[in-house]
């Protein structure tokens, strides 16, 4: 199980949110908060790597990334299909 | 020219006026016209005065179309620096595409290893070494630090008039996919209403310019051919977001149409690289509008014919008259 404390720690790898990260709320939207297009590229190569996962074609968009709770779902989604 | 000239149709009949019981690609009837001149390379293409007097046309037509707003003019050559070009981020989304410059820097040993390669056939760029210059890829992407070293803009922003030869590294058979070619485009800078002002009033006369020229055309929302994986969130975030257009004719093909201009909404991501600020001290937006003016003339020539003196009076004296 993916707890919104670990998706903060691999937002901290992304320079954008990483002086931020703590004051950031897990509904937040993070692309109010300071991510960017390159941003959640980054975002997301940084979970495929710490989680094993790939984000199918259908989640490579904007929403999938935009808040913390979202970005647990999905790696927790993700995680769980990887492992079925 | 106050009619309009009515589209005209996609047709071989239009296009190509010779018999031939194999039909030929617009690519090989531009090449038999003298249009365009083979180099052995596809995609890199020489121009005959015909070709140049329709692209020198369009020019003149976005010139005119412009001339009321006041733009600073500006011409680069068709390189730029490359700290300019690494700190663009364009490698970020197109390292496929790019182009650098590499040069021999040797000694005199190093000469005669390439000279003995080059006379044996193997590869000879080993040595090469990459210089201080990158083709440019787009026509604004050297406007961009020497903007920001101005500083802070006006209150009213800024508008730039550009032109540039620009390269990419895609070979391809058709025409209008040119690895290099010209770009002709008008660069705002200022808040995000000025910019996005900016975009509307250029969809608008680069719809009807191209309408005026007899062109069947259709704007459809956009995205850049950014790579990669990576390069898919990217293409589906900028489609999301509504943040390119481009003004579609058919050229090769109905099926695939031909972007002949582009009209970008680039939010804060230039002014964010370049520390370009606006008069109140917020990151600068910007946005352009970009007429491929070798893909425009392809376009009038497939629809009007390869034979420009055959084109319809109307469109003659809109272009030269």
């Amino acid at each position: 199980m993916v707890l919104s404390q670990d998706v903060r720690e691999t937002l901290k790898s992304v320079a954008a949110l990483s002086e931020t990260i703590d004051g950031i709320g897990d509904d937040d939207n993070l692309f109010d908060k300071g991510l960017d297009s390159f941003g959640s590229v980054q975002l997301m190569l940084a979970l495929e790597e710490r989680y094993d996962i790939e984000f199918p074609d259908n989640l490579l968009n904007r929403r999938s990334f935009s808040t913390i709770r979202i970005i647990g779902e999905t790696v927790n989604k993700l995680t769980l299909s990887a492992a079925a | 020219m106050d009619q309009l000239l009515a589209p005209a149709p996609l047709s071989d009949e239009v296009a190509d006026d010779e018999v031939s019981s194999e039909p030929r690609s617009l690519l090989d009837r531009l090449f038999d016209r003298g249009l365009l001149v083979r180099t052995g390379v596809d995609g890199l293409y020489g121009r005959s005065g015909d070709f140049e007097s329709v692209v020198e046309a369009i020019d003149r037509l976005a010139t005119k179309l412009g001339a009321g707003d006041g733009a600073e003019s500006l011409r680069f050559p068709p390189g730029m620096s490359r700290p300019a070009f690494e700190r663009s981020g364009y490698l970020k989304g197109f390292p496929n595409l790019a182009g650098t410059i590499h040069c021999f820097c040797g000694n005199d040993a190093d000469h005669a290893r390439l000279l003995s390669c080059i006379e044996a056939g193997t590869d000879w760029t080993g040595d090469q070494a990459a210089s201080e210059i990158v083709l440019t890829p787009a026509a604004c992407y050297p406007l961009y630090p020497v903007a920001a070293a101005r500083g802070a803009l006006p209150e009213a922003g800024l508008l730039f008039d550009l032109q540039s030869y620009c390269f990419r590294h895609e070979p391809s058979l058709e025409p209008t996919r040119m690895q290099m070619f010209r770009m002709r485009e008008y660069v705002r800078m200022g808040s995000p209403d000025q910019v996005l002002a900016f975009r509307e009033m250029w969809l608008e006369r680069g719809t009807a310019m191209m309408r005026e020229l007899g062109l069947p055309i259709a704007v459809d929302p956009a995205n850049d051919p950014f790579f990669g994986r990576a390069g898919r969130m990217l293409a589906n975030n900028q489609r999301a977001q509504g943040l390119k257009f481009e003004l579609n004719v058919p050229v090769n093909s109905e099926d695939k149409p031909t972007a002949c201009l582009s009209f970008n909404y680039h939010q804060d991501h230039f002014g964010t690289i370049w520390d370009i600020k606006q008069a109140d001290g917020e990151v600068a937006h910007t946005a352009c509008v970009g007429f491929g003016l070798e893909r425009i003339t392809l376009a009038l020539l497939r629809h009007h014919g390869l034979d420009i003196k055959a084109w319809p009076a109307a469109l003659r004296e809109r272009l030269w008259g």
